[in-house]
């Protein structure tokens, strides 16, 4: 293991860690709601679940977003290496995998573990070390560099 | 004003994670990957945001009621089984394959990215598929 230090950035990275932490204070203290997106975006597939308004609003917020950020500075590079198949595959299994397991980064990982949950721990533990595994397979492994 | 502030959360949220490098996918594989060129920036996307979430779950945890007058729904499951385990260890084995989670998807999303794009059409259909199997599936566990 090396560490990147041409790309390390504590500071954005922190601020922007406390950005999300607002947004999602800002949504349990004024709505009552979680701010876990997989939740959100699946609960629009059961309408019983309640209101559909906010599950409209909170994405279209994330949607928003680059736009707002366009207004204020230039938006960073967001670099994609992933092919068609691979994203197709990736998208498919986050969305199964973050319904099945009931959260993702948001919801077990900022939320969850703000909460102290036990629950969010194991889950955010377990797609931790998913990850590290699949990206330590395709990049080491299978030589493959970037997917 | 409950869309109002819905809407105004996820636009920080949005703007924190593009903020934090989060939004660029190459940065998160940049952290996943342990054994090469190690990033660990988003350590710190995780401790700011925890941070102020401590203090914010924590005086929520106290009420019943949000500032709008609406019931705090916080998860009350605290059960440590098999879904959650199969199911965070497939988003994790998805996440490791592109460097995108739900969140980022929808930013990229609103940045006009292609790739992004089709990242995200393939999770709604995997959730779609969930919410069928879920109601029209064999169970287990």
């Amino acid at each position: 293991m090396s560490i990147d230090w041409l790309d390390f950035s504590p500071l954005p990275a922190f601020v922007g860690g406390l950005l999300i932490g607002s947004a999602a204070a800002c949504l349990v203290l004024f709505t009552g709601r979680i701010a876990g997106i997989s939740g959100i975006l699946g609960g629009l597939f059961r309408p019983q679940s309640g209101v559909i308004g906010w599950r409209l609003a909170f994405p279209a917020g994330l949607i928003a977003a680059p736009a707002v950020y366009r207004g204020l500075a230039a938006l960073p590079e967001f670099r994609i290496d992933a092919g068609w198949g691979v994203l197709l595959t990736s998208g498919l299994l986050v969305g199964l995998g973050t319904r099945y397991g009931a959260g993702c980064t948001s919801g077990h990982g900022v939320c969850g573990l703000s909460r102290l949950s036990w629950r969010s721990l194991i889950a955010v533990i377990t797609f931790m070390l998913a990850g590290f595994l699949t990206v330590f397979l395709v990049r080491h492994l299978l030589g493959g560099g970037t997917p | 004003m409950n869309l109002l502030l819905s809407f105004v959360a996820g636009l920080i949220f949005g703007v924190g994670l593009i903020v934090a490098g989060m939004a660029d996918p190459s940065k998160v594989l940049g952290f996943l990957d342990l054994a090469g060129n190690w990033n660990p920036s988003l350590a710190f996307v995780m401790a700011g945001a925890i941070l102020v979430g401590f203090v914010a779950f924590s005086f929520a945890k106290r009420r019943n009621r949000s500032f709008l007058g609406l019931p705090i729904q916080l998860p009350t499951s605290g059960k440590l089984d098999r879904r959650l385990i199969f199911g965070s260890a497939v988003f994790g084995i998805g996440w490791g394959l592109s460097g995108i989670c739900p969140g980022p998807a929808l930013v990229l999303v609103g940045a006009g990215i292609s790739k992004g794009w089709i990242f995200a059409i393939a999770m709604i259909a995997g959730m779609a598929l969930f919410e069928f199997w879920e109601r029209w599936g064999p169970k287990f566990s």
